[in-house]
């Protein structure tokens, strides 16, 4: 009984598959999902999985649907990066030539891409918008596997290497500035990191939830660390078990596997929220009784 | 061979249009314990930002009379950072060493005694190792003494250092600020009262967007250069607020 509710879904070739995807996802994403909770940049990433949209469609276009309906995969990757990218450097570059604020200029230009995204992929035929927007972590095959294992390997070196300068600059940019250091670099190689691993996430939860196994258990690991390394492993582990419960939950009661990891990830930051032993809300009522 | 002071010629600062400070000119002498006192709004943390390097919207001479950006060392209001930020106390003071470290460099072997020492002088002995989320704003505050302490610069910006903290530890703090200048040490420091500036700092300068006294401190704290201050910061913060030219 127990041994058909735990393995019987990954006896499916496309359930490891899945499997194997989130859990380069979960790897990739938490830690870049917690150092962007501590930039107080969490809307951005939200932001950005409709940034790239645009180049994800064009890339479609360019790239050509196959006569078996199959979407061009890496095309379609290359163009969100880029469109990420442009995004990033565009709200940027706004947010100083006009004295406004960066989020605002992200807000205006991430709708801005999510209608131009809709309405190119809705004028190409072939493509379905609803797989582009939701995704289909259960149709992921072995070129979406290596984008995400791919995008993975490449976002843990890059993070490794970044990693000093990125806590400083988060901690406090003005230190590092004062030090010579152009925060501006590590800013700008750590967003590349983060459209990296948001476009990989779109091959398998779409591009509305893309970032959902990078941001929600990011959040939930602020209630459950007070340490920047217990956070992350916090996050990462999050992050693979509503993977593992989440494919599980999609398998046993027929839920859209996209939707039952995000589900299962915003359960654990629920209980964290309520119940974690750091700035929960058990925690400050256990304060303010104290006092 | 004498140190050169650090210079400023003609110093104008904006932020966007509107115009923080405007004119200054003056020199701090090497060594130096300089007060800059002035009511809200005058400038003050704008010219120390100037002087660190981080503030980019200026015009005017600076000279640092040699110093590189490495010898230089600024202390934060304690506002501006995240005090919930998951770093241990012995991290941030570890920062401090941030010229032998790098972004990629290999921490000293010697690191973890420097930290441990430098958090002992400050009265924080055994912290090393406890989340800054925990700390008082004075304990907060001594560890960000201490990280000074590891960056052993030759000019010291400190921006409201005594703000929010115990008396107990804003004694502990003038009587470092004080070692310091004993070390010969330059230090420049923005403080709002005015009674610890006439005990601590021998010159003082009472900013108003401009310059309205740059001198020995009981020369520059008259009652006629402090009204003289309110009444410019006044006239700055009305409604024909000075646009840039």
């Amino acid at each position: 009984m127990i041994q058909d509710l735990l393995f019987a879904p990954f006896d499916l070739g496309f359930m490891r598959r899945a499997l194997a995807g989130c859990v380069a996802l979960s790897l990739a994403g938490p830690p870049l999902g917690v150092l962007l909770v501590l930039r107080r940049m969490s809307l951005t990433s939200d932001g950005l999985q409709h940034g790239i949209l645009p180049g994800i469609a064009l890339g479609a276009l360019l790239g050509g649907v196959t006569a078996g309906g199959m979407l061009p995969l890496w095309p379609m990757a290359l163009g969100g990066f880029v469109a990420g990218l442009a995004v990033v450097l565009l709200a940027g570059w706004l947010a100083r030539a006009t004295g406004g604020r960066e989020d605002s200029q992200l807000a205006a230009l991430y709708l801005l891409a999510l209608a131009t995204g809709v309405a190119v992929i809705s004028a190409t035929r072939g493509i379905d918008l609803a797989h582009v927007l939701f995704g289909n972590v259960l149709a992921v095959d072995r070129a979406g596997l290596l984008l995400m294992a791919g995008a993975a390997t490449i976002s843990l070196a890059g993070l490794a290497v970044l990693w000093r300068p990125l806590v400083v600059e988060s901690f406090d940019p003005d230190f590092l500035a004062a030090m010579g250091e152009a925060g501006a670099v590590w800013h700008l190689g750590f967003m590349a990191l983060v459209v990296l691993c948001v476009v990989a996430g779109f091959a398998a939860l779409g591009t509305l939830m893309s970032v959902g196994l990078m941001m929600v258990p990011a959040v939930a690991a602020r209630h459950l660390s007070l340490r920047l390394s217990g956070q992350v492993a916090a996050a990462v582990a999050v992050a693979l078990l509503s993977s593992l419960l989440g494919l599980m939950l999609s398998f046993h009661a027929d839920v859209p596997a996209g939707p039952a990891i995000v589900l299962v990830a915003g359960l654990v930051w629920l209980g964290a929220m309520l119940l974690g032993p750091h700035a929960s809300l058990r925690a400050r009522l256990a304060a303010s009784r104290a006092a | 061979m004498v140190t050169p002071p650090i210079t400023i010629e003609g110093l104008t600062c904006r932020h966007g249009a509107r115009v923080a400070v405007e004119g200054l000119s003056g020199s701090f002498a090497p060594g130096s314990l300089t007060a800059i006192v002035g009511p809200n709004g005058a400038g003050k943390t704008t010219l120390l930002r100037t002087l660190a390097g981080l503030h980019r919207g200026h015009a005017g001479r600076i000279d640092l009379g040699g110093l590189k950006r490495r010898d230089i060392a600024l202390l934060p209001q304690a506002s501006a950072l995240d005090r919930s930020f998951p770093v241990s106390c012995g991290e941030v003071v570890a920062l401090g060493a941030w010229a032998q470290l790098g972004a990629f460099g290999r921490a000293p072997a010697d690191l973890p005694a420097r930290v441990a020492a430098a958090l002992d002088k400050v009265g924080l002995s055994g912290f090393a190792t406890r989340p800054v989320g925990a700390l008082s704003a004075g304990q907060f505050q001594r560890v960000m003494f201490a990280r000074l302490m590891l960056q052993d610069a030759k000019l010291l910006l400190l921006d409201e250092p005594t703000a929010a903290v115990d008396a107990r530890t804003e004694a502990d703090l003038v009587a470092q600020i004080r070692a310091w200048h004993a070390e010969g040490r330059t230090v420049v420091v923005v403080l709002h009262d005015l009674d610890l500036v006439r005990a601590l700092c021998p010159q003082a300068l009472l900013l108003a967007g401009s310059k309205v006294a740059w001198g020995a401190t009981e020369q520059v704290l008259t009652a006629e250069n402090r009204l003289r201050a309110r009444l410019l910061a006044e006239a700055q913060t009305g409604p024909e607020r000075r646009k840039a030219a």
